[in-house]
């Protein structure tokens, strides 16, 4: 949806999931380097490395195709 | 006791990292954000209560959706399955999947086509003025007391889970919907009720995903359920011949009280849904939304229902919810708790995130349904007919404000008396049960009158709160009411709801034939064969609605096969 002719909601959505994506990556990083005294459950997954990476790029996916000055560009 | 009370006696669950408060603090600067920046495109009254008719079938198919998945739905359910077995899974096929194909394919046509605001507007066309005033404060007086509720419930939650004090939780929460909403109007509540579908998702994937890698996968897990309870938690249907199931109700029940009268009560006529149809930009997204929306219910369950399922192997002590103390955990936190126990720094924030975004659009949802059927159905008809546009769009802000000033306030007397959470579907079932008997016989049948549809509702109305106040008086009425000594409380709100409106169908069409008929001509664009449907030719069969329906229909049955 288009909600002002120029920004889309998933322009929106992109820089949620590309911040909270960047963020829950660094802290997996973080915690590769200094493992935390008590590990979660299947620590060893290390799941908020590559849900972090899957989010900030499935973010910045959405950030950059509908991004409003893509939009401007093409009218 | 009420489980959430019960929820209170148990200890906090987690410590958020700074990384988990960065990520919360980002949503609540968001979510004002888009309010801020929706609020120039929230000028006239189509643009503040009906977000400009311009929403593509995607979008309003996706608010059509969350605007029910709140978090209070994610915990209850999760904890319902932990209760239950697969059976909660009912909650999100046979009592969702059909009533909103049935939206999609036979009903929007007649709430789109008569362009009406609300489903108490859509009243006032095919029947009288006195009809929608008592559709239109019924829901009012309900929509503001379950967003009190829920704030409460949030607020509780996040006190447990977090230390949050609920002052604190509450206000916070009320300020942010209150002026995202004021301000952008249901644009801005359809925009985070996207941006909370997608939360979730990406919140609470990951501990199904995980669990069932720590259990061995699907076959593991059901025989490790097998083993610490019984066979009956790992099969959808096979058990429910008689009351003897964990759920205590019988396939009766679940198909014509749950599956018929509760959930096509709930998703075709409860204005917080019926309002995210509307705002489809044309008729074929109208048709197409909760066709989407179903599409996706379906596989709600993997994120809520399995986690509640994993609780039963990984978690297997967690105690009822009325035990819950001295440290022990009562299983209606075992989403958080499963959260907890996969989730390290910054997956918590995310899933914490996903649970307030659920509760705030949850509570947004309300606040705009409940600002459009103040304005449109009570203010300007009973109050100022001759008001400006302008005008209206003014009131549906102050009223949004008012709306949430109200459930801080239900908010707070639920805090005093607890027990009012007890009442929460029974009085759901009072009020929307017999305003779905009034809605499809005015919708399908020709002959319904004024007279029929207005006493139809009341009695219908009447009746249910008599029944409900009968078994809350008399515990002992349930074996009445649901027809079996072995019932449980559960099953006493699904059989009034479906007695409610059997006695609204009943009563309109006695009193519909005793009365004076409509003239056709009043009827078009409201009644199933005065009104002509745009038909679809030419349309290839990929973008054809009842081709999804049929798609999503069979992948329906194929799945309750695969359960049974």
């Amino acid at each position: 949806m288009e909600a002002a002719r120029s920004i889309s909601i998933w322009f929106f959505i992109g820089i949620c999931l590309l911040v909270d994506g960047v963020l829950i990556l660094g802290a997996g990083i973080y915690q590769l380097i200094h493992p935390p005294l008590h590990p979660v459950v299947l620590y060893s997954l290390h799941a908020n490395v590559w849900w972090g990476a899957l989010l900030a790029v499935v973010g910045l996916l959405f950030f950059v195709t509908h991004a409003p000055w893509r939009h401007r560009t093409k009218q | 006791m009420s489980p959430l009370l019960a929820f209170a006696v148990t200890p906090r669950l987690a410590r958020l990292s700074p990384v988990d408060l960065a990520i919360i603090i980002f949503y609540f600067a968001l979510v004002l954000g888009i309010g801020w920046y929706l609020k120039a495109r929230s000028k006239t009254g189509e643009d503040f209560f009906m977000a400009g008719r311009e929403m593509t079938s995607w979008i309003a198919g996706l608010s059509f959706m969350s605007a029910n998945l709140g978090a209070l739905e994610l915990m209850g359910w999760s904890a319902a399955a932990y209760e239950y077995g697969i059976l909660a899974t009912n909650a999100y096929w046979i009592a969702a999947i059909p009533a909103m194909l049935f939206l999609g394919v036979v009903m929007v046509p007649f709430y789109y086509i008569c362009k009406t605001h609300s489903v108490p507007g859509y009243l006032k066309l095919r029947y009288d003025e006195p009809t929608r005033a008592l559709s239109a404060i019924s829901f009012a007086f309900m929509t503001v007391l379950m967003s009190g509720i829920n704030m409460y419930a949030m607020a509780l939650v996040l006190d447990i889970v977090l230390g949050w004090r609920m002052d604190f939780s509450i206000w916070i929460s009320a300020l942010t919907v209150a002026i995202y909403v004021g301000l952008g109007g249901l644009r801005s509540a359809i925009f985070n009720e996207v941006l909370q579908f997608v939360l979730i998702w990406g919140g609470a994937l990951l501990i199904p995903v995980i669990g069932l890698i720590e259990t061995g996968g699907w076959e593991n897990l059901k025989l490790q359920i097998i083993h610490n309870t019984s066979v009956q938690y790992v099969h959808l249907w096979k058990y429910m011949g008689s009351f003897h199931n964990p759920m205590g109700v019988n396939w009766v029940g679940v198909v014509f009280g749950q599956g018929l009268v509760l959930s096509f009560a709930y998703w075709t006529t409860d204005f917080l849904e019926v309002q995210r149809v509307l705002a489809a930009k044309d008729l074929r997204s109208a048709k197409m939304a909760p066709i989407i929306a179903a599409g996706f219910k379906m596989f709600i369950p993997f994120i809520v229902i399995l986690p509640g399922l994993l609780g039963l192997v990984v978690l297997p002590h967690l105690t009822g919810a009325s035990l819950a103390k001295g440290g022990a955990h009562s299983y209606n936190a075992v989403l958080p708790l499963m959260m907890v126990r996969y989730c390290g720094p910054g997956l918590l924030g995310l899933g914490v995130t996903a649970l307030i975004a659920g509760f705030m659009s949850g509570m947004a949802g309300n606040v705009s349904a409940f600002a459009t059927v103040w304005t449109y159905d009570i203010y300007r008809p009973l109050i100022k007919k001759l008001g400006t546009d302008r005008h209206y769009v003014l009131v549906g802000r102050w009223s949004t404000i008012l709306g949430v000033l109200i459930s801080i306030g239900t908010a707070y007397i639920t805090m005093q008396f607890l027990s009012i959470m007890d009442y929460v579907q029974g009085l759901f079932s009072i009020f929307i049960a017999p305003l779905f008997g009034t809605v499809i016989l005015g919708m399908m049948w020709k002959r319904t009158t004024k007279k029929g549809g207005f006493w139809g509702l009341l009695v219908g109305t009447v009746s249910a709160a008599s029944m409900f106040i009968w078994y809350k008086m008399s515990p002992a009425a349930v074996r009445y009411l649901a027809l079996s000594k072995d019932a449980k409380p559960l099953a006493a709100d699904i059989y009034l709801a479906l007695w409610s409106w059997l006695i609204c169908v009943i009563v309109t069409v006695v009193v519909s034939l005793f009365t004076q008929p409509q003239p056709e001509k009043e009827l078009t664009g409201l009644v199933y064969g005065a009104t002509e449907i745009p038909k679809e030719e030419g349309v290839s069969l990929l973008r054809k609605p009842a081709f999804w329906a049929a798609v999503v229909g069979i992948v329906f049955v194929v799945l309750n096969i695969i359960f049974w």
